[in-house]
């Protein structure tokens, strides 16, 4: 009878001991995210801080172009779509990733990537159309602050489709181990991160700048 | 209350816990639908310029920070349900005030000094 008294506490010692093993293991990867996401938010800061000298120099133009000159919605527009999109196709690649389908994850990552290359190819275009026709960042305060903004926000997204292949690789070579789903999922907030900052860009640089 | 019945529940707080951390097809599509809506109506606005400045300015405005709603729930799972998710959210919030005074004041600031230089 003490016997099994003690083996059923042994027993439930295991469970015990057993749960604490797999939360503090699920622990180890939701800090790493959270270390992470802490990291966005200084990031935030950096951005926050281009922001505010861009709204104090915007109209300093030294009697060169405005934004009401350069800025073309249009192509604008087509830049957003391809960043807001991107950032479904990335929701369905860690969806995808959670239910440990390796196939449907590198699909959804290559479609991520491909969007956010069609975003800094058009922006590459845009920066270079500006310079050949003379409105490089030299001209003006305004032009030195919105090559500094925006290009800031582009060589995030730059670092993000560096890390993707990585991260694509990783997959391919590793499958999706609970370390390299805590890697995606870092690169997912950072992803979506960068969609959140341009909607700031969108709408303080150009929409209001085309006013 | 039986042991399956314990395991049930467990299992469907974890979806849950899951669903909040994680999101699933229906909330992505949620939020990339929204997300549409909110940046088609100030592109339209601003493109066909029919409405004032004035109008116009708080419109986007009110838009662009909709839209940054919608993507810190649907696409970043900010909430304050899981434990993650309210150290997340409250972060994020400090940074916002922050960042409101930085950018808010650096421009409050600058724009006051340049009218008393002006006049």
């Amino acid at each position: 009878m003490s016997s099994l008294t003690a083996n059923a506490n042994s027993a439930e010692f295991d469970s015990n001991e057993l749960n604490a093993l797999v939360h503090e293991h699920h622990d180890t990867g939701g800090n790493t995210v959270f270390g992470f996401w802490l990291y966005l938010m200084t990031d935030c800061l950096l951005f926050a801080s281009f922001f505010a000298t861009y709204a104090v120099l915007y109209m300093n133009t030294a009697g060169g172009v405005s934004g009401k000159d350069i800025f073309e919605l249009g192509f604008v527009g087509v830049e957003t779509a391809a960043l807001l999109l991107s950032s479904i196709t990335f929701g369905f690649a860690m969806i995808s990733a959670h239910a440990q389908k390796k196939a449907y994850t590198l699909a959804w990552l290559m479609v991520t990537f491909a969007l956010g290359a069609i975003f800094i190819g058009m922006e590459v275009y845009e920066f270079h159309h500006l310079i050949e026709h003379g409105n490089g960042p030299q001209q003006s305060a305004f032009l030195t602050s919105f090559f500094s903004l925006v290009g800031l926000h582009g060589l995030h997204v730059t670092a993000g489709l560096v890390w993707m292949t990585v991260m694509m690789i990783e997959v391919m070579r590793r499958g999706l181990t609970s370390q390299t789903t805590t890697r995606l999922s870092c690169l997912s907030l950072f992803w979506h991160f960068l969609d959140v900052v341009w909607i700031c860009v969108f709408t303080v640089v150009y929409l209001m700048g085309a006013m | 209350m039986s042991h399956s019945e314990s395991q049930i529940i467990e299992q469907f707080a974890h979806q849950q816990d899951t669903e909040a951390e994680h999101g699933s097809v229906k909330s992505y599509l949620i939020g990339f639908l929204l997300s549409v809506v909110l940046t088609l109506i100030p592109f339209a606005m601003v493109i066909s310029g029919d409405y004032s400045k004035t109008i116009t300015i708080w419109t986007i405005v009110t838009m662009a920070i909709i839209q940054i709603w919608v993507h810190l729930k649907y696409f970043l799972h900010l909430n304050f349900v899981t434990e993650e998710g309210k150290a997340s959210t409250l972060s994020f919030l400090f940074s916002a005030l922050v960042i409101v005074m930085v950018v808010g004041l650096s421009v409050w600031i600058i724009y006051e000094s340049n009218a008393m230089m002006m006049y």
